[in-house]
């Protein structure tokens, strides 16, 4: 923890995104943290990490499932100033996913690297 | 040191409401502080004063209350998802012309920016879910 978090200055929130868009409520009211979040002006980062890797991609259709597509809201992001997404390689190659494949652009990190970002954090929101 | 604490499962089906709550025992007993419990997700249902387990049980509920209780602790169940779930105190009742309450003594339902505040102002938030 560092000084300068606990002293008022912005502290870096950081949100893992582990599960697939659906199936469960956890990644929709993930994202409605971070939309709320946005607006105490903290250094925010968002992961994805396994099937979180899934709530990115494009042409998502949840009609027959009966729930509302979210992923545009991903989208929003930048207007909130979010733009910190990085998204696990390993993650994305298990599930034959690139970069490409993605409705935003993200950073692609390998899992050393996604390490190294959840240890420079100073909150770690996972859901 | 100053503790936040976030909750993401409910009673009974996953540990993690019991495992929040030994924590922010253990924590006061070495006379750390606990700044804020959140509650979030399926979470909020720890919060229903409804809830009536077998007797030889654990009552996850009344501990939590009982802990607020005696350490003035703050324990926030988040309004957006606590309405998804139906948890309600009074003024929400009424707000949603619901014909009944159910939040436990020593919780209230506030947004998400008190979790986020949480998280500025603890040294350390601690989550506990699945």
């Amino acid at each position: 923890m560092t000084e300068e978090g606990a002293g008022g200055a912005a502290k870096r929130f950081l949100y893992v995104n582990r599960r697939a868009p659906y199936g469960s409520i956890y990644a929709l009211e993930s994202l409605e943290v971070v939309l709320i979040g946005a607006a105490f002006e903290q250094d925010v980062s968002l992961a994805f990490i396994g099937d979180g890797v899934y709530q990115l991609v494009k042409g998502q259709d949840t009609k027959a499932l009966e729930v509302k597509n979210f992923s545009p809201a991903f989208r929003a992001l930048e207007d909130y100033d979010v733009t910190k997404l990085y998204v696990e390689k390993e993650a994305l190659e298990a599930r034959g996913l690139s970069e490409a494949d993605l409705v935003v652009p993200v950073q692609v990190v390998g899992a050393e690297r996604m390490a190294e970002i959840m240890e420079a954090q100073d909150v770690i929101l996972d859901f | 040191m100053k503790f936040g604490i976030l909750v993401n499962e409910g009673p009974y089906t996953h540990q993690a409401s019991d495992t929040a709550y030994q924590f922010a025992r253990a924590a006061l007993a070495k006379g750390h502080e606990i700044y804020r419990v959140f509650f979030y997700h399926d979470g909020v249902n720890n919060a229903t004063r409804l809830t009536v387990p077998p007797q030889d049980d654990r009552n996850i509920v009344k501990r939590w209350s009982e802990l607020a209780a005696a350490h003035k602790l703050d324990l926030v169940v988040c309004i957006a998802a606590a309405q998804r779930r139906g948890l309600m105190d009074k003024s929400e009742a009424k707000r949603n012309a619901k014909d009944a309450d159910n939040i436990a003594p020593g919780f209230r339902i506030s947004g998400l920016g008190q979790l986020i505040e949480a998280g500025i102002q603890a040294d350390r938030l601690v989550v506990f879910g699945d």
